[in-house]
């Protein structure tokens, strides 16, 4: 980006339009893709932790290793899915 | 008269309307206020809430709100002379829909961003509330089925634009997947998207398609509301990043390319105003100017869907109070401007007066079609482009139009079916498939029942969709006004439009129950009465809500967030 004379408006004018663009595509679906998106993710927490609730699943031993990860997120999952305490014993979040 | 001094005199009244009216009605009237925390900020979680850019929300709510229906109203009414309908379109786009738009926004902002919808049971009362609720479902209803039909002509009528019209979605897939998937820039997608599109509308020149005569017994019209629920029913289940969140960016660029093209082609070519400023001669089908002609035009005068979109979504992005002009004025400006080249092409775009009579030989006539010949022969006089090329490339813009406004109001019935199957209590219906199955079904049905085994006769319902659509208007400015005279301020701008799109609407439904039940049209009449009574209530709600609000006034300014 660092041309010099004209080449440099050309190139500010074609970020200006990029960022403008960029938000007229974003912004009127960012909520509706946000909530697909979280909608997705709580599918994976289920499978996820399906087999620690008594629902046999061989995933569970494919995404041990995302644990650390997931657990960050379980609070605020299981609060969203309707259970006010963890469901399970060894994990006492709340 | 010449074309473009009917342009310049509509573009320049919208200016004076910008300039100095939306200014008075914010200094005198809703009195924003820069100092005032908007919910963008003070509820801020960088998805539904985030301060955006003034520019950016002003070209979502006027890419929200231009669509297939400015372009069909017009399209209609221009059969009782195009004065009646200029006059309606730059009046209301000044004095009605502007102060409608603008004020949403505003007593969106002021209750927390909350849908009008949802706050009308806060400030007017619960009951008002499943009214809004059922109007809303009536408007969405009506607008599958009438757009459908719209479609299903224009496929019919110009087989040219079946490839580029189909080759939009595909174009909208690939974008969305490039965007979301691989991560790609904007740009690029976006110039090779447009170049794309407008390349297929050579290839379908040069390939014209038309669905049989006859399949399976079902008449050509038939067969096209059929595929096109079919696509609608199925669009909606995709996730919106994939179709409708690009869909509804190429129409917002079509948009723009479109009215550009179409401006500049009036001036270039200045035509000649052929048809009648007043229609003495008007066919012995059309009914009578008022109350109907209110009704016919209601988007690009006034139209309540815009409430919902001013509501819902700008509201909770608006970064400063003050913007609520520049978004929603300007924005419903933009519409009228649609409007009014719409009227200037059905009104210019014709060799003579006995073509222009030959097109409007009955009450109903017209519409896309006289957009799309009319258009045609300004833009190929004014820039020269084939005549065949320009009736497909305005064809493929409001089909596109119609189609995106199809998506989203399909994927918003299957939200309410899906809500009642809450409220209710019928786990069935929460289900997304039979959510979607009873929101196409019930609109599939409104389309044959209304038009026949072919489904081509539909367009009865275009007046009716128009009263619903101007009594969600009437709902949204009842909620405003009352909002002003809580404040104790002036509140006569909102509530003379409120009564007289309400009184008009309430005509026009009782002047189509008579037609209706004469020609045997007993499903409509049904939906009529629904209509009717929808706006007694209105006229109840209303002066009640309004003498309690005077009787508690002054009020509590911190009640409505000042």
């Amino acid at each position: 980006m660092g041309e010099p004379g004209p080449w440099r408006a050309v190139a500010d004018w074609l970020r200006t339009a990029r960022e403008l663009l960029t938000e007229f595509y974003v912004s009127p679906y960012r909520g509706a893709v946000a909530r697909a998106r979280r909608d997705q993710d709580d599918l994976f927490m289920l499978l996820a932790y399906s087999d620690l609730m008594g629902v046999p699943n061989p995933a569970t031993y494919y995404t041990l290793e995302l644990q650390p990860i997931l657990l960050e997120r379980f609070h605020e999952w299981h609060t969203r899915m309707g259970i006010p305490h963890s469901p399970l014993d060894g994990l006492k979040c709340c | 008269m010449n074309a473009s001094v009917l342009a310049i005199v509509g573009l320049a009244a919208m200016v004076l309307g910008f300039r100095f009216y939306s200014k008075f009605i914010a200094d005198k009237v809703y009195r924003l206020d820069p100092k005032f925390e908007t919910p963008a900020h003070t509820m801020r979680d960088n998805v539904d809430f985030i301060p955006t850019n003034r520019f950016v929300l002003w070209g979502h709510h006027f890419t929200a709100v231009a669509g297939a229906a400015p372009i069909v109203g017009p399209g209609i009414a221009i059969i009782w002379g195009w004065a009646p309908a200029f006059a309606w379109v730059i009046l209301g786009t000044i004095f009605f829909s502007g102060v409608h738009d603008f004020g949403a926004i505003w007593a969106s902002v002021r209750n927390k961003a909350q849908s009008v919808g949802s706050f009308t049971g806060e400030v007017v009362s619960p009951r008002s509330r499943t009214l809004f609720m059922t109007v809303i479902f009536l408007v969405l209803l009506m607008v599958n089925a009438v757009f459908a039909v719209i479609m299903a002509r224009e496929l019919m009528g110009t087989p040219s634009s079946v490839i580029p019209v189909w080759s939009a979605i595909v174009v909208a897939i690939i974008i969305g997947t490039l965007i979301y998937k691989m991560g790609v820039g904007i740009l690029w997608p976006t110039v090779v998207g447009t170049i794309v599109l407008y390349a297929m509308i050579f290839l379908g020149e040069q390939v014209p398609i038309s669905v049989p005569n006859e399949f399976m017994g079902l008449a050509p019209g038939a067969q096209w509301i059929l595929i096109l629920f079919a696509y609608a029913a199925i669009a909606s289940m995709l996730p919106v990043w994939l179709l409708l969140q690009p869909r509804d960016y190429i129409n917002g660029i079509q948009l723009f390319i479109g009215l550009g093209l179409l401006f500049g082609a009036v001036f270039m070519a200045n035509p000649t105003i052929v048809a009648p400023a007043w229609n003495s001669d008007v066919p012995t089908n059309a009914p009578p100017i008022v109350p109907l002609l209110f009704v016919t035009i209601a988007c690009g005068a006034i139209s309540g869907f815009h409430g919902l979109v001013g509501s819902g979504t700008t509201a909770k992005q608006l970064d400063k109070e003050p913007d609520a002009r520049f978004v929603g004025y300007l924005g419903s400006l933009g519409e009228g401007s649609l409007a009014l080249v719409t009227i200037i092409a059905v009104s210019a775009g014709f060799a003579s007066l006995g073509e222009w009579k030959e097109m409007y030989s009955s009450f109903g006539d017209g519409g896309l079609t006289a957009f799309v010949h009319g258009g045609a022969t300004i833009l190929s006089s004014g820039f020269g482009l084939p005549f065949a090329f320009s009736e497909t490339l305005l064809t493929v813009m409001a089909v596109l139009f119609a189609g995106t406004t199809m998506d989203a109001s399909v994927r918003l019935q299957r939200y309410i079916v899906q809500e009642w199957g809450t409220i209710y209590k019928i786990p069935v219906l929460t289900n997304g498939y039979i959510a979607t199955l009873i929101a196409v079904t019930a609109c599939l049905i409104l389309a044959f029942g209304a038009g026949g085994a072919d489904g081509t006769g539909g367009m009865l319902i275009w007046p009716l969709f128009g009263t619903s659509n101007q009594l969600l208007a009437g709902l949204t400015l009842l909620v405003i006004s009352v909002m002003l005279v809580k404040l104790g301020r002036p509140s006569v701008y909102t509530l003379v439009p409120m009564v007289f799109v309400t009184l008009m609407a309430f005509l026009a439904a009782l002047h189509q129950l008579w037609q209706l039940y004469s020609t045997g049209q007993f499903m409509l009449v049904g939906i009529d009465v629904l209509i009717i009574i929808a706006a007694v209530m209105i006229m109840l709600e209303g002066s009640s809500a309004l003498m309690r609000a005077r009787r508690a006034q002054p009020s509590d300014p911190a009640a409505l967030g000042q």
